[in-house]
């Protein structure tokens, strides 16, 4: 027998509009169609969605927690980058 | 990054409530125990479809069949989520189909039970999924990212079927002497198999102790059970039913209600194969495997098609 795995694609899905699309999990289907009909009976049953996308896993790249020094560190130090750095006079009021 | 820092980076995020996701370093026997624990919570979901489904066809009502099959529906929904969670720790989803269909993975051994009338669906229904609700309202903090993720949203799906299995347990304790009578012998037969559904007793649980250490089990059998027991004491006496327990009493003491002892001969086995539907229901798992499989292949031919096609 065959028995080939159907692909893993990832769902993703926009609750409501003004909202954007959030990562709710994954799914396996035979193309991209099935994709979208599965993600909507398997994730779209309680009104959770306005708006669904289903992705290819494998065309997603994702950093490697092994790099997360080198990616995430630099941002640590730069307290420069965040209003609370800079004083304002009270009497200037909420800027 | 040598083995031992590894190793510590991995203890500091269990210590600090960080979740472990699936691409962080984990030891192998983490992973393992995950992986044995997330695909039977999956094939529990999958099997647990069954015993319900027998009464699709036979509801009472309109009202009651549409909520059943949306309750089987939502367990099917449960089995992906839970196949996913495992599937981000190294094995398939055909693997995991081929392990649980050969009878060499394990389900939870409530399933085993048969369904006879129409009160066992509102007592599985009240009681089993009350005790799932219980158990994985805990698993909502377990350590494993995907696995808490599946939880929260099984969670927040599962509170309807409890919901529903004691609105069947009401009309029918409510309704005539029979139908009062059909109710208490479903808690009868449901009740020591729910508290079964906790697993052994700590002192007996030979993984509990370093599932507890890993945060992958939050709260122990033992306690989950006793919590189980003290929330359906109320509901039971609401009903007007009584529970098929002699030790059943409150103790001042302890601030819970004491309970007789598991017939844990029982539980093994059922848990070994020989409860009363085992071979049944793998029976009914393999003919829709089997049976399927030309769908599933037929679908992926057709996609493979119509990419050679547009390239």
């Amino acid at each position: 027998m065959n028995s080939k795995n159907w692909p893993l694609f990832e769902v993703f899905i926009r609750s409501k509009n003004g909202l954007s699309h959030k990562h709710v999990g994954s799914l396996h289907a035979a193309d991209p169609a099935m994709a979208l009909e599965n993600a909507r009976d398997v994730y779209c049953r309680r009104n959770e969605g306005v708006s669904i996308w289903v992705v290819p896993s494998d065309h997603i790249t994702a950093s490697d927690p092994g790099d997360a020094e080198e990616l995430y560190e630099p941002a640590r130090d730069k307290i420069y980058r965040h209003p609370t750095f800079y004083t304002i006079p009270d009497e200037i009021g909420h800027m | 990054m040598e083995q031992a820092d590894l190793q510590r980076l991995f203890d500091s995020k269990i210590e600090q409530e960080i979740r472990i996701e699936p691409k962080d370093w984990m030891p192998e026997a983490y992973r393992k125990t995950n992986l044995r624990q997330i695909s039977q919570h999956a094939h529990s979901e999958v099997v647990g479809m069954l015993p319900e489904a027998n009464w699709i066809t036979r509801a009472p009502s309109l009202r009651r069949k549409v909520a059943l099959l949306a309750k089987v529906q939502d367990e099917a929904g449960h089995g992906l989520y839970l196949y996913s969670a495992a599937e981000t720790l190294g094995t398939s989803r055909d693997e995991m189909m081929d392990d649980l269909n050969s009878g060499k993975a394990k389900y939870s051994s409530i399933f085993n039970y048969p369904t006879l009338n129409w009160a066992d669906i509102g007592a599985i229904g009240w009681l089993v999924d009350g005790a799932a609700i219980t158990n994985q309202v805990a698993l909502c903090r377990t350590s494993y990212g995907p696995y808490a993720r599946a939880m929260v949203r099984i969670c927040k799906e599962e509170s309807f079927h409890q919901r529903q299995g004691y609105e069947i347990m009401m009309s029918m304790a409510f309704g005539t002497p029979q139908q009062k009578q059909m109710a208490q012998d479903a808690l009868n037969r449901w009740w020591w198999p729910a508290l079964m559904m906790f697993g052994p007793n700590d002192s007996e649980s030979t993984h509990s102790q370093q599932s507890l250490d890993w945060k992958i089990k939050r709260v122990s059998n033992d306690d989950l059970r006793q919590e189980f027991v003290d929330k359906s004491i109320p509901q039971v006496e609401y009903l007007g039913l009584t529970l098929p327990d002699p030790d059943l009493k409150w103790n001042e003491e302890r601030g819970h209600y004491d309970f007789g002892s598991i017939d844990w001969e029982e539980f093994y086995r059922v848990v070994s194969g020989n409860g009363p539907c085992n071979k049944e229901r793998l029976q009914a798992r393999n003919k829709a495997h089997n049976e399927g499989a030309w769908v599933r292949e037929a679908a992926m031919a057709f996609a493979e098609k119509r990419q050679t096609n547009v390239a």
